[in-house]
């Protein structure tokens, strides 16, 4: 199973193990790990699952894509270049270790 | 950690949907350590209910991926699921309540909870009970209808709300002969205004749905072996249907909170503590109706996943004798096809609306004014004009409404200043 390394917004770190196709917002609630709110349960609806990835792994997630790309416009937290919907992103066994700061407001 | 020396029975929450695991999560991480039971009729333990009308029901996602949490987080969190059981009896007063479950167990608790949720209305029609005649709930429902709709051809959709369209979109998808029957004049009448409705019809008519508005079932008739054949309706047509999908409505599920004697009209009436008019009793999502958050002399039910949530921190929060989060907006979602319908906000009661955009587009907005006061938006692929609208009224600012209709300005660029008046400050504790 891949890891996803999550930094939440308080310092904790959360190593949680994803199933493959299973989306990053999806493995996080499912664990419990805080600071991803995922209203919308992965519709795409609600911008409340953004996250940060790290530089490394941000060419293998790729970027937002239209509809995501305008809700990120509008999260409470600042959108950063490497800001993500982490309902969007679902595991594949390249992404082991995927590494992301959850962002500090939703 | 759990059971001090004066081991309390702790919180009893019977319903397991999304506004009871809320309460049991909030509970938790609001530090309580007496017990919790979260007892549910179904036998899955609490699941996404909103995929179920659609990726659910469109093959695109599956069982796995609706579950809320994964089994080691009840654990972990020492939230004794309660599955499969129905509360039948509830004892709240004596000094040792308990409940008793249709298995014949008995829970006791010392604090209770409804999230009972609410149930499909049912249709009450001449050969309403006919196989293949299907309501949209629960987990077993979807699956079932699934299954049918692989060997179908032809589906009638009763009800042109957001569960009947989006199951009708679910079908229809599926290259299936989809008829949409709605017995007032338009769609979603409810909740949208006109412009949203004629979209909706529209856009599912150039995809392939068929509708009979303005007609009611008066009768579905079946073959020899009891499966539904034709829908016949008011006006004495009748359609030929494999499949009838029943989107009608729903009713709060409130017997419990009778039998307690609690105040109820449509659903359990609660304040905006979450309390049901015994206060030592809390209640939240779907089974409620509650004071609306800027005209609190009328009482409004909620369906909303959002509502479910955000109404059990609420609860959770006076459980633990601590001040309620702050109130959010409303906000809602549907998606029909590949059609993003988001809904901020309040719309009911609105005396004026603007349309932003051309809805020929499929991407469009309709915001809603009361008193010229900007009170919600129905945003259709169109997630700045939600998220800017979301945000003014979390504020308390306005987008005038002469404006509003610009397109060739965002939003969030016509916003006026926040008005400390108008936040939504609903509940904060004095």
């Amino acid at each position: 199973m891949p890891k996803i390394v999550l930094h939440a917004p308080n310092g904790a770190l959360f190593t949680v193990d994803a199933q493959i196709g299973a989306s990053v917002m999806e493995t996080a609630v499912k664990h419990g790990v805080p600071g991803i709110v995922a209203e919308c349960g992965g519709a795409l609806s609600c911008a409340t699952c953004h996250i940060y990835v790290a530089e490394a792994y941000i060419d293998l997630t790729g970027r937002a894509d239209d509809f995501e790309d305008e809700m990120l416009d509008d999260t409470v937290a600042d959108r950063k270049p490497n800001s993500r919907l982490s309902c969007q992103i679902r595991m594949t066994a390249a992404l082991d270790g995927l590494e992301a700061d959850i962002a500090p407001e939703q | 950690m759990h059971g001090s020396p004066t081991a309390s029975a702790g919180t009893l929450i019977v319903g397991a949907g999304q506004a009871g695991l809320q309460l049991a999560v909030s509970l938790r991480a609001g530090g309580y350590s007496a017990p919790i039971t979260l007892a549910g009729a179904e036998t899955d333990r609490p699941y996404q209910r909103p995929p179920l009308s659609k990726s659910f029901l469109a093959g695109t996602i599956d069982e796995d991926n609706l579950a809320l949490r994964a089994p080691g987080f009840y654990t972990d969190n020492d939230i004794d699921v309660v599955a499969a059981s129905r509360i039948v009896t509830l004892n709240p007063d004596s000094s040792g309540a308990s409940a008793l479950t249709n298995g014949g167990r008995v829970i006791r608790f010392e604090r209770l909870a409804l999230t009972t949720g609410s149930r499909p209305r049912r249709l009450t029609v001449p050969g309403a009970d006919l196989f293949g005649v299907c309501y949209l709930r629960s987990i077993d429902d979807a699956g079932r209808l699934r299954e049918l709709l692989n060997a179908a051809h032809s589906v009638v959709v009763i009800g042109g709300g957001f569960i009947g369209l989006e199951a009708a979109a679910a079908a229809r998808r599926r290259g299936l002969h989809v008829t949409v029957v709605e017995s007032s004049g338009r769609l979603l009448r409810r909740v949208v205004a006109p412009p949203i409705s004629e979209f909706y019809r529209q856009a599912h008519l150039k995809r392939g749905v068929r509708f009979r508005m303005g007609c009611g079932v008066t009768a579905v008739h079946g073959d020899d072996d009891g499966n539904v054949t034709t829908v016949e309706l008011s006006d004495g047509t009748r359609l030929a249907a494999d499949v009838v999908i029943v989107g009608i409505g729903v009713e709060p599920r409130i017997e419990l909170a009778r039998q307690l004697g609690l105040d109820c009209a449509r659903g359990i009436i609660v304040d905006d503590q979450a309390r049901t008019s015994n206060p030592s009793i809390v209640a939240a999502g779907d089974c409620t109706v509650q004071p609306h958050p800027r005209h609190p002399e009328t009482l409004i039910g909620l369906e909303s996943v959002q509502n479910a949530v955000d109404q059990a921190k609420v609860a959770a929060a006076t459980i633990l004798g601590v001040s309620r989060p702050p109130a959010v907006v409303p906000w809602f979602w549907s998606d029909q096809s590949d059609l993003k319908l988001q809904i901020a906000g309040l719309s009911t009661g609105y005396d004026e609306f603007v349309v932003r955009g051309d809805p020929a587009t499929e991407s469009f907005s309709v915001l809603y004014y009361r008193q010229s006061r900007l009170i919600a938006v129905d945003a259709v692929n169109q997630p700045h004009d939600f998220m800017a609208v979301k945000r003014a009224l979390a504020l308390g600012a306005s987008i005038p409404a002469t404006v509003a209709g610009d397109t060739r300005s965002a939003l969030k660029v016509l916003m006026g200043a926040p008005d400390p008046a108008e936040r939504l400050t609903v509940g904060v504790r004095p």
